[in-house]
């Protein structure tokens, strides 16, 4: 059921990720439909970060195969194509919000839209502001900009939205549906439980293995449970009899 | 071409955003040849070793300043979502020596203008090779500082590099004791180090009548020696880690 079809932009194959003695990643399977929001849930030590640098292509694996947009990851045409944004922010403290960001544009080569990005990350007001001296979540949205330059077709996101305000929060999930809506793929990591009924898909993470994969009302009717949160704890304990 | 030269305008943005940075790389190695030639006054020592002391700053400062900025990028992820961009590893690394090449030809003017009308010194007949040959050297400590930050795991380290790396090669380059009075094996380690060949050329274009032939071939030798550098330098940059 998992070809190489067009609906996919990510797709993992039996990937495993081991740190010294370690397994961070156990055998993962899994995939990644185009123009949706795919939510990565799970407790924090579960491999979601490493998961996410093995599709962006900069994480060494052991073995097993991960494909983005039909080639394999970390392939240099996916460098326009993909865009990632760590949990915390990758940025030059000592610049401002406008130089970070124009400075990520030359590099990708898209000089027009830095204040498009400014705009939809709510930064227009702060944009010659020195980074270092913003909030923690305001730091985190220069670095967000900065992968929204381009239009790149998939978002990697870890923890995009951690310490932000409710407010803050909605509007980047509004953010987010818009540009799904727009036709991007975006792959979402959080740790938190009520995040996940604003995602299409889930995908549960425990202890470097792939509890279930699913839409949130699926895996709650599937579990017999009320909440994602017990879904997850009804899959875990499952998954380990 | 173009990511090179935004990388040389970030890293010179940051740098000169940093204003107490940017004084003391500027003023300090100044001041401090003024301090040199007001300690040897009355002695004709300063005009022997004015040249070798110019050269040696940018080499230091630009050592230091390279390594820990470039320690930064590995730490912060800036360089880790660089990597991820169509930005090639020659981009990076050329666009750093290009950005700390330009601050050591300011240093040096600078430093040179200081030494020849405050503190006396006489450069010479030949003024561009002069600070031409001390740029060059601002360029190997930036490459050496590129070099060194891949082994440094943190800031303590990477200012540990200091006299782990660059004083041995200013004790052997012939600032106390001329290369060719050294005990037979640390001549030969001298002359496996970039630093004796800076000084030499410094001490050459200073001289009465100059063989400015003798201090092109240093030059090429300091030249290599970049070259070198920066390329094991790129070679540390992985796209990909653990």
């Amino acid at each position: 059921m998992m070809n190489n079809s067009p609906q996919l932009a990510v797709r993992v194959d039996d990937l495993v990720v081991e740190r010294g003695r370690t397994t961070v990643l156990d055998e993962l399977s899994l995939s990644v439909e185009r123009g949706a929001i795919t939510g990565l849930l799970g407790p924090s030590g579960s491999g979601k970060t490493t998961l996410m640098r093995a599709i962006v292509g900069t994480q060494r694996i052991t073995s097993g195969r991960v494909t983005v947009l039909g080639h394999p990851a970390g392939d240099r045409r996916l460098r326009t194509r993909l865009a990632y944004v760590t949990q915390s922010a990758s940025v030059y403290d000592d610049l401002s919000v406008r130089e970070n960001v124009s400075y990520f544009a030359a590099i990708l080569g898209t000089g027009g839209d830095v204040d498009s990005v400014l705009t939809a990350t709510d930064l227009a007001d702060c944009a010659d502001r020195r980074v270092g001296a913003l909030s923690g979540g305001q730091r985190s949205r220069v670095s967000l900009a900065a992968a929204l330059l381009g239009g790149p077709e998939v978002l990697v996101l870890d923890e995009p939205t951690v310490g932000l305000d409710p407010i803050l929060r909605a509007s980047l999930w509004d953010l987010f549906h818009r540009l799904a809506a727009e036709g991007t793929t975006l792959l979402v990591s959080s740790h938190v439980m009520d995040e996940a009924t604003r995602c299409d898909d889930l995908l549960l993470l425990s202890a470097g293995r792939l509890l279930a994969q699913g839409t949130p009302t699926g895996l709650i009717e599937r579990t017999g449970t009320d909440s994602i949160e017990s879904a997850f704890i009804s899959c875990a304990r499952g998954g380990r009899p | 071409m173009n990511r090179t030269l935004a990388t040389t305008r970030r890293v010179l943005t940051q740098v000169v955003h940093d204003k107490r940075t940017l004084g003391l790389l500027l003023v300090v190695p100044a001041l401090l040849i003024g301090l040199v030639a007001w300690i040897f006054t009355e002695t004709p020592v300063f005009d022997r070793i004015a040249g070798q002391l110019i050269a040696m700053f940018p080499f230091v400062t630009m050592f230091l300043v390279t390594s820990i900025a470039t320690l930064r990028e590995r730490r912060s992820g800036t360089l880790e979502r660089l990597l991820t961009m169509p930005l090639s590893k020659a981009d990076f690394i050329l666009g750093y020596a290009i950005a700390f090449g330009l601050l050591a030809l300011a240093q040096s003017i600078i430093c040179v203008s200081w030494a020849v009308f405050v503190c006396g010194f006489d450069p010479g007949d030949h003024l561009v090779v002069f600070v031409a040959t001390t740029m060059l050297n601002g360029i190997l400590g930036t490459a050496f500082g590129l070099f060194a930050s891949a082994f440094a795991a943190t800031e303590f380290q990477a200012v540990q590099f200091m006299p782990a790396l660059v004083f041995p090669q200013i004790l052997l380059a012939g600032l106390f004791l001329p290369t060719d009075q050294l005990p037979r094996v640390l001549e030969i380690v001298a002359h496996l180090l970039p630093m004796t060949y800076a000084f030499d050329a410094l001490t050459e274009v200073t001289a009465a009548d100059p063989d400015l032939g003798a201090v092109a071939l240093d030059n090429a030798v300091l030249g290599g020696f970049v070259v070198v550098l920066l390329t094991l330098g790129s070679l540390s940059l992985r796209r990909r880690t653990r």
